[in-house]
C-alpha cells in the first residue's frame, strides 16, 4: 500500500447538513442527519445496502430532493428553488456507479457539453479543458471514441474528467468502483487519488476499504438512516466502538 | 508417449487463419438454405412453382398493355381479345391523376417547382452532411412553397413569414423574464405583424402574384403529398411537445396532453375528418371561412400527433434515469437536458414507430376522397371511372396509386434504416 495521502485541510466549511430527514412514501430513508465537510476533506461513506448512504450524496446535489432540515453547500441553502440548485449543480460533480455517459456523444463532447452550454464557454476554449483533464485521466487518445467503445474503467474516468470540466469545488463519488472488473478498480482509484491530493474535497460512498485507508481524513458509517459511527481511518478500522460498525467490519475484512 | 503433465505454458500465440473453403461460396448458400433437408426441398420447389405460375399469369397482362388510345373501347380494339392491360388510361388522364381535374395545366410548373424545391429543402433535414446553411432555405420554403402551389400575391407569403420572424425575435428578448411570458409575449408580436400585414397585402393583391388557385381545385397526388409533407412535419414537433408533456410533473399540463391523446387515440380518423369537414365550422367566428385543405391539415395533425406522442413515450421511458440524472448533476437546466440528452436519444430509438406512423399517416391521405376531395383515390374513383371512356379499368388505375404509395413509403423505410445505421454509436 503507498503512502497515506496527508493534506491541511481548511477551517472553511464547503457543505454543512444540519438536522436532515428524507422519507421515500413513508419510509424513513434518513433520520436526523448531521454533517459538516470542511474544504479539503475527504471523506468515505460506507454502510450495509438500503442504509440510505448514496441517498445521502444525491441529496447534496438535489438529485433526491430532502423534506426537512437543512442542507448549505458553499454557503448556498438547498431549496426547491430551481436557480439555487442549478447553481450547487454546476459547482458539485458527481460520479455514479453506472458511469451514465452520454452514449450519443462522443468522449469530447461528453466532456464539453456542460462547460459550453451552462458555463458559456466558447468551444475551443472548452475542448482545450476537456483534452487536460482527458490527459490527467490519461486516455486523450480516446477523445473521438464513443463511451459504447470503451472499457468499463475508462468509462468511469471519462465520467471523472467530465465532471472536472465543470472546475467543481466538491467531488461527490457513488459507488464509482462497484460496476467495474478487478482489473479495472486500479485505475479508477488512482484517479481518484490523484484528485484527493491536489485538495479536492471528496465525499466516496464505495466499499474500497484499501482507498479509504489511503485517502480518506474521516470514514462515516451509516445504517438504517443515521450515521452510527464516524472517526478517522486508523481508529475506525482498528478500534470500532458501534457493535454493528463491528459486525459490518468482519463481514467485509474478514476474508 | 503419453505426457499427461498437468503443467502448461503457451509460448506462442496461435495465428489467425481463414476458414476452411468447404465453409464459403454461393453452392454451400444454397445447399444450406434451400436444400438441407426433405422438407425444405419441398417447400423451396413449391415456392418456385408458385412464383413461376404468377410471372406466367401476369407477365402477357404487362406485356400485352397497350400505352395509346382516348378510351377503354381502343383498348379492346388493339388486344382482340387477348390478355393486357389498357395502360392508355395512365397516358392520358395523367395530368388529373397527378394535379387533379381543375388545376389550370398552364400552370402545372408551379406545383412541380414546387416539388423539386421541396427535394432540395428537405436534404439537409434528413442527412447532415448536407451544408448547415441550406437550413436557411428549409425554413423560408413552406412559405415559398405555398406561394407557388396557391398562387396569389407573395406578399402573403412574406407576411407570414415576418410574423414568426417577428415571434422568434421578441421570444429571445423576453427569455429572460421567464418561459412563460417570453411565449406570450412572442404570440402577441406575431399577431400584430398579421394583423397589420393584412392591410399591406390588401393595398398590394398584384405586387408579384402569381394567378390564386383556390383550395377546392387542389387535387390527385398532390394533394396526397401537401397533406402527407405538412402533416408529417407539423405533428413531429407536436407529438414531443405531447410526450413531453404527459411527463410532466405539473399535474394540469399533464392531465390535459394524457386527455388530449387518450380522446384521439379512441375516435377513428375518418370521424374527424368528417368534423373536419362539417363541423368544425361551428367553431369558429360566424364569419371565418377556414380553408378545407386548412382544416384537413389540422385534424390529421393531431391524429398523428397523438400516436407519435405515445411512440416517443415509449423511447423516453427506455432511457435510462441514470442519463436524466447525468444532467441534472451538471447543471444543464429542463429545457437543455431535454434538447441534449434525452430527446436525441429516445427519438433515436423511437425512429422505427415513428417511421411507421409516418407512413400509416401518408397513406392515410388517401381517406380525404371520403369528404369528396379529389386526390388521388379521388380523381380514381370519381372523374375517371364514372367516365364513359374509362368506365372499368380498375386494375391499371389503382395498380398504379398503389405502386406510387408503395415507391414513396418504401423509400421513406429504407431511408429510416439507413438513419439507424448512421446513428449507431455502441458499435466496438
Amino acid at each position: 500500500m503507498t503512502e497515506q495521502v496527508h493534506l491541511e485541510i481548511s477551517d472553511e466549511i464547503a457543505i454543512q447538513i444540519q438536522n436532515m430527514n428524507k422519507w421515500f412514501g413513508s419510509f424513513h430513508v434518513l433520520r436526523d442527519i448531521d454533517l459538516t465537510v470542511n474544504r479539503g476533506e475527504r471523506i468515505v461513506v460506507c454502510g450495509p445496502s438500503g442504509s440510505g448512504k448514496s441517498t445521502l450524496i444525491r441529496c447534496i446535489n438535489a438529485l433526491e430532493e430532502h423534506q426537512k432540515g437543512q442542507i448549505i453547500v458553499d454557503g448556498t441553502e438547498l431549496t426547491s428553488d430551481l436557480k439555487n440548485i442549478d447553481k450547487i449543480r454546476s459547482e458539485v460533480g458527481m460520479c455514479f456507479q453506472h458511469f451514465n455517459l452520454f452514449p450519443h456523444l462522443s468522449i469530447l463532447e461528453n466532456c464539453t457539453l456542460a462547460p459550453i452550454w451552462v458555463r458559456n464557454t466558447p468551444k475551443k476554449e472548452a475542448e482545450e479543458v476537456a483534452m487536460h483533464f482527458l490527459e490527467k485521466v490519461k486516455i486523450p487518445e480516446q477523445a473521438d471514441k464513443y463511451p459504447g467503445q470503451l472499457s468499463g474503467g475508462q468509462q468511469q474516468r471519462v465520467a471523472i474528467a467530465r465532471s472536472l470540466c465543470m472546475k467543481p469545488r466538491i467531488m461527490l463519488f457513488d459507488e464509482p468502483t462497484s460496476a467495474l472488473d478487478p482489473e479495472m478498480i486500479k485505475e479508477v482509484l488512482d484517479t481518484m487519488i490523484e484528485l484527493a491530493e491536489e485538495g479536492m474535497t471528496m465525499i466516496c460512498v464505495t466499499h474500497e476499504m484499501g482507498f479509504a485507508r489511503q485517502v480518506a481524513n474521516r470514514v462515516i458509517f451509516m445504517d438504517q438512516g443515521q450515521i452510527v459511527e464516524q472517526n478517522a481511518p486508523e481508529p475506525f478500522f482498528n478500534d470500532p466502538q458501534n457493535p454493528r460498525t463491528q459486525l459490518f467490519l468482519s463481514q467485509i475484512l474478514g476474508h | 508417449m503419453a505426457d499427461n503433465t498437468a503443467s502448461f505454458v503457451r509460448n506462442q500465440l496461435i495465428p489467425e487463419s481463414p476458414p476452411p473453403s468447404s465453409e464459403t461460396g454461393a453452392i454451400k448458400w444454397v445447399r444450406e438454405n434451400l436444400f438441407s433437408s426433405p422438407l425444405n426441398i419441398f417447400m423451396t420447389v413449391v415456392s418456385l412453382w408458385a412464383i413461376y405460375s404468377l410471372i406466367i399469369n401476369v407477365a402477357p397482362w404487362f406485356i400485352n398493355g397497350v400505352w395509346s388510345g382516348s378510351s377503354v373501347r381502343d383498348c379492346y380494339e388493339v388486344l382482340d381479345g387477348a390478355t393486357g392491360a389498357c395502360f392508355a388510361v395512365l397516358k392520358e388522364r395523367w395530368p388529373q391523376l397527378i394535379y387533379g381535374f381543375k388545376y389550370p395545366a398552364s400552370e402545372f410548373w408551379r406545383p412541380n417547382l414546387a416539388a423539386i424545391l421541396l427535394c432540395i429543402a428537405i436534404a439537409p433535414v434528413l442527412f447532415r452532411t448536407v451544408s448547415r446553411k441550406l437550413f436557411f432555405f428549409t425554413l423560408i420554403y413552406p412559405f415559398l412553397a405555398f406561394w407557388l402551389v396557391w398562387g396569389g400575391t407573395i406578399l402573403t407569403s412574406i407576411v407570414a413569414f415576418a410574423g414568426f420572424l417577428v415571434a422568434l425575435l421578441s421570444f429571445r428578448k423576453l427569455e429572460n423574464h421567464g418561459f412563460v411570458i417570453a411565449l406570450i409575449g412572442g404570440c402577441a408580436a406575431a399577431l400584430v405583424c398579421w394583423i397589420l400585414g393584412g392591410y399591406i397585402i390588401d393595398l398590394g393583391e398584384n405586387f408579384v402574384a402569381l394567378p390564386a388557385v383556390p383550395s377546392r381545385d387542389m387535387g390527385g397526388f398532390m394533394l396526397n403529398l401537401i397533406l402527407g409533407t405538412v402533416c408529417v412535419s407539423l405533428s413531429l414537433p407536436l407529438g414531443i411537445v405531447l410526450a413531453l408533456g404527459r411527463q410532466s410533473n405539473m399535474p394540469i399540463i399533464k392531465w390535459i396532453c394524457v386527455f388530449f391523446i387518450e380522446f384521439i387515440r379512441g375516435v377513428p380518423l375518418i370521424t374527424l375528418l368528417f368534423v373536419a369537414n362539417v363541423v368544425l365550422a361551428y367553431f369558429f367566428p360566424p364569419d371565418t371561412n377556414i380553408d378545407l385543405i386548412l382544416r384537413v391539415i389540422i385534424m390529421i395533425t393531431l391524429f398523428s400527433a397523438a400516436y407519435i406522442a405515445e411512440v416517443i413515450r415509449g423511447g423516453l421511458a427506455a432511457l435510462p434515469s441514470g442519463q436524466y440524472e447525468a444532467a441534472n448533476s451538471l447543471g444543464l437546466d429542463y429545457a437543455q437536458s431535454m434538447r441534449l440528452i434525452i430527446l436525441p436519444q429516445a427519438l433515436k430509438v423511437s425512429i422505427p414507430g415513428i417511421v411507421n406512423v409516418a407512413v400509416g399517416l401518408f397513406k392515410d391521405t388517401t381517406l380525404v376522397s371520403i369528404i369528396s376531395m379529389f386526390d388521388l383515390i379521388g380523381m380514381i374513383r370519381g372523374p375517371i371511372l364514372a367516365s364513359t371512356a374509362w368506365s372499368g379499368v380498375y386494375w391499371e388505375l389503382f395498380a398504379f396509386a398503389a405502386m406510387i404509395f408503395f415507391i414513396v413509403c418504401y423509400s421513406i423505410s429504407q431511408y429510416s434504416q439507413w438513419l439507424e445505421r448512421q446513428l449507431e454509436t455502441d458499435h466496438r
